[in-house]
């Protein structure tokens, strides 16, 4: 269905080509996942696929690129619409029109389609991703989950033969992704739709899909094949998989349910070694709030009467679905909301009562977009201008963004960065202030296994010095591995507030993979066993 | 079919055409205030939740403003015709070549009503067209386009709805700005919020443009260059005849004969350039706009309170245009009372029958238990 001849692009002024030596072909009716670290050339591949690489974003492309036989180089991403459907990483940035049945209508309209048959296809589409009760709601007004599927809807209504998709669900919690890439599967298996999709999270996607194209980085070939063969020999590899390589099951499985079935000698062997260590307890608290209510102009409170404290040392994890609150929680803390009753205590003062520059040297909070946090056009300009924003010595800020992500240049504009640096870089100008809490909003969105486990070392490595760190995040594997307690918001209340291993091992919702795989074993991560399981013979 | 009862989008344009032409044809302030107030009224009472329609007050505050300038100037530069000198301001005396023009000097009572007159003219004139862009969803205005103007107005209504984008990511940068301790005011700040606001923006369109190309947008059929020409130059002409028309029949209609047949030139020369215009035009539509008894009733109801308007400006000149030297004290007549009253109709024809009161209906998702409905992340 999708096939790549020899393709390699290198974009205009780049030194190396973004993709190299492409020469498969992915089948018609098939799932295929595409992985690789930030910047191996993922959004490329799928550009391709689309005609979106090169017509709209320049640079040169050599080979073929053939989609369902149509040679991309003579057909324009708009004379693709009817075999290519395509959807994007934010969806809101692609809508067109205000209402749910408007947009799914759109590109049968572009293609001049009867209206008997758009009127059948968008109420075939509503149902398939049941989307019936939205079909007049303004866009503007849904959450995040039903926003994709409208997107991923509004592709398909067209009935393309190949649907491609950047990364769908990084903005969802886990169960909105759930049933976006449940949607996913069911087309796969209905209507026979041949999706490329590309996904960070792999433990979220990989048991859905039927083949693998890894990507290795500049000046490689990617790999392809199916997943269990191609994962195995990859760097990026859901925590399945390493389980998998550590005790040494052949095949690897990838997907909880084969681990599972392969796990029971290991299970036998872990269950007479000692559990793993208890969470850290915290020590004194840093931040205490009281009846804290928080509500919008007009609208009804967000966040209801929430007594919580932080504590000096711990890492705690806020999770909780699309709209649950966790963003205005984390606001409010740090002072720039001012809550509508009940207080905020850092210590014996309000945040929301000091000015901003003295705000941040008590509660530091990196935003969802820690791009708006920057607007000087490189990334010395932006640490120095840290530097005497945080009255700190020279070149400060910069040790700290070399403690996070060693080798940035100086001269490199900060759009420019990958989101993994460009996170360490807001990172490091928030902790120039010293502050003793710091807040961080959904900081795995957009970051590979690697930049995952640099953020995870750097946020263990300050809570150790003494800074108390609230995450909102959805990524559970993320959680297991770096938070102390799990807190859970749900309607503007605090539902759960727990040691992580409690928390997470009793919902299958929260649990990572491993806990799944070695349940009723209270084991979270692959690093704890590696480090419980005698070196092997 | 229109969606759940909706007006045509036509109906509240012609509505407010009407009601403009009806301010165009007097200075009377009575009567503009009265047609200020049934816009008022209507937008109140008809106004759809969406957030398009938050404007209407941003129109109000402009047609003050409107006020206020002319007659400002009027204080400044205005002639000191009339005998009830209210006060005498500084005259600053200019040199001989400037002669006519006055700077400061006595204001007149008289000078300062006609004053006040035109700017609230001018002003009701704007609050027309804010209460049809508030009325009229501007997206559902698109689909009554013709074929060959529609990626046109895409493009237009894309535009549009660009700008509370961008004043929601000023607000977000602004928002975060204050987490690095700027204080968000000074010349400063309008640079480190500007730049990130406009990369923003910059990258929005650029996505939304790549997701147009990739939805078949502009997917057209071949087409000869003189075809483009021949649109191009009908449409040009009409559009020509099209404001000549109208200035002769709005502005000035005592100049002759010009008016009407110009503009029936341009009407044709336009319809005839879209037909050959639209025959290149692939696309099809999901919804076709119909003309319901309600959406005529809206239109022909501002069509009425135009043509009493009209008639009293031609045969009751002291009601319309009320002298102001002499300074008389503005009088009503019945008939363009009546005509306005009867503009009012909307606010209970234009009610949807099968959704009783649209904002109604809006209420529950506004008190709903949590700020973003959150359906979709109710499974199992």
């Amino acid at each position: 269905m999708i096939r790549f001849d020899h393709v390699s692009v290198r974009y205009a002024d780049a030194a190396a080509d973004a993709l190299s030596g492409v020469d498969l072909t992915v089948p018609d009716g098939e799932l295929c996942l595409v992985v690789g670290r930030t910047g191996s050339g993922k959004s490329t591949l799928l550009g391709a696929a689309s005609g979106h690489v090169p017509h709209f974003t320049g640079g040169r492309l050599s080979g073929r690129v053939l989609v369902d036989g149509r040679d991309t180089r003579e057909f324009r991403p708009r004379e693709l619409a009817d075999v290519v459907g395509v959807v994007g990483q934010s969806p809101v940035d692609g809508f067109v029109t205000d209402s749910v049945e408007d947009e799914l209508a759109f590109t049968m309209e572009s293609l001049g389609m009867q209206r008997p048959v758009m009127r059948r296809r968008v109420e075939e589409t509503l149902d398939l991703l049941g989307l019936a009760e939205l079909r007049d709601r303004p866009l503007a007004q849904l959450s995040a989950g039903q926003q994709q599927r409208v997107a991923i809807g509004s592709a398909l209504t067209a009935h393309p033969r190949v649907l491609v998709l950047d990364e769908p669900t990084s903005a969802l919690d886990p169960g909105a992704a759930e049933d976006v890439l449940a949607a996913l599967h069911r087309l796969v298996h209905d209507l026979g739709i041949t999706v490329l999709l590309s996904e960070h999270r792999l433990e979220r996607v990989v048991q859905y899909a039927d083949s693998v194209i890894s990507l290795a980085g500049p000046g490689q070939p990617p790999r392809y094949g199916v997943p269990g063969d191609v994962l195995g020999a990859s760097e990026v590899a859901p925590p399945v998989v390493h389980l998998g390589r550590l005790a040494g099951w052949s095949p690897l499985p990838v997907s909880v349910r084969d681990a599972r079935r392969q796990a029971v000698d290991l299970r036998s062997r872990l269950s007479t070694l000692a559990a793993p260590a208890t969470s850290r307890a915290g020590g004194s608290v840093v931040l205490r709030t009281s009846g804290l209510t928080v509500r919008y102009r007009g609208g009804p409170p967000v966040l209801h009467d929430l007594d919580l404290t932080l504590a000096a040392g711990q890492v705690s994890a806020l999770m909780g679905r699309n709209g649950a609150g966790k963003s205005t929680l984390l606001w409010t803390l740090q002072g720039a909301l001012k809550p509508l009753r009940g207080t905020v205590h850092v210590g014996t003062e309000e945040p929301s009562a000091l000015d901003p520059a003295d705000r941040r040297t008590r509660v530091a909070l990196v935003p969802q977009d820690p791009t708006d946090l920057l607007y000087l056009d490189t990334v010395g300009t932006e640490c120095r201008q840290s530097d005497t924003e945080s009255q700190r010595p020279a070149r400060e800020t910069r040790a700290l963004l070399d403690r996070f992500t060693p080798g940035v240049d100086d001269d490199t504009d900060p759009r420019d960065l990958s989101e993994g640096q460009r996170l360490s870089l807001v990172l490091a100008i928030q902790l120039a202030a010293r502050p003793r809490v710091l807040l961080l909003d959904e900081p795995t969105r957009g970051l590979d296994y690697l930049a995952k486990d640099r953020l995870a070392a750097a946020l263990t490595q300050l809570s150790r010095d003494g800074t108390a760190v609230l995450l909102a995040t959805h990524d559970v594997e993320f959680v297991a591995t770096v938070a102390d307690r799990v807190l859970v918001l749900a309607g503007g209340e605090m539902i759960t507030d727990g040691a992580t291993r409690d928390v997470v091992l009793s919902s299958p919702t929260y649990a990572p993979q491993v806990a799944k795989v070695l349940a009723p074993d209270a084991w979270l991560t692959v690093a704890e066993v590696a480090r419980a399981l005698p070196v092997p013979a | 079919m229109n969606r759940h009862g909706e007006l045509h989008p036509l109906a509240w344009w012609l509505w407010a055409i009407g009601m403009a032409t009806a301010a165009s044809r007097t200075t009377n302030p009575l009567l503009l205030l009265l047609i200020i107030a049934v816009l008022g009224y209507v937008v109140a009472a008809r106004r759809p939740a969406q957030g398009w329609a938050r404007g209407f007050r941003a129109y109000l505050i402009l047609g003050l403003v409107v006020v206020a300038i002319r007659t400002v100037f009027h204080i400044i530069f205005g002639g000191g015709l009339g005998e009830t000198v209210l006060v005498r301001l500084p005259e600053l005396r200019l040199p001989e070549w400037a002669a006519g023009i006055r700077l400061g000097g006595a204001v007149s009572a008289e000078g300062l009503a006609s004053a006040l007159y035109d700017g609230l003219r001018l002003a009701t004139l704007l609050i027309c067209v804010g209460a049809a862009v508030t009325l009229a969803e501007p997206r559902r205005l698109l689909r009554t386009l013709p074929g060959a103007l529609y990626e046109l107005g895409l493009v237009v209504v894309v535009a549009i709805s660009l700008a509370p984008q961008l004043v929601e990511s000023a607000l977000r940068v602004r928002r975060a700005r204050a987490l690095r301790g700027a204080s968000g005011r000074g010349l400063r700040a309008v640079r480190s919020i500007g730049m990130p606001v406009l990369a923003m923006a910059l990258d929005r369109a650029v996505s939304l443009a790549a997701a147009m190309d990739a939805r078949g947008y502009g997917r057209s059929g071949s087409v000869s260059a003189g075809t483009r020409r021949l649109t191009a130059g009908l449409l040009l002409m009409g559009l020509l005849g099209l404001s000549l028309g109208a200035y002769g029949v709005l502005a000035a209609p005592e100049q002759g004969s010009v008016g009407l047949p110009s503009l029936l030139v341009g009407v044709l020369a336009c319809v005839a350039g879209l037909a050959v215009g639209s025959r290149r035009v692939l696309r099809s539509r999901y919804r076709a706009e119909r003309v319901d008894p309600r959406s005529a009733a809206v239109a022909a109801s501002g069509m009425v309170a135009a043509v009493c308007l009209l008639v009293t400006s031609r045969y009751d000149v002291a009601t319309a245009y009320p002298s102001t030297y002499p300074l008389d004290v503005p009088q009503l007549a019945l008939l363009p009372v009546l005509g306005l009253l009867i503009a009012l109709a909307p606010a209970w024809v234009a009610r949807s029958p099968t959704s009783p009161d649209s904002r109604a209906t809006e209420r529950p998702s506004a008190t709903g238990a949590e700020p973003t409905p959150a359906v979709g992340a109710g499974r199992s």
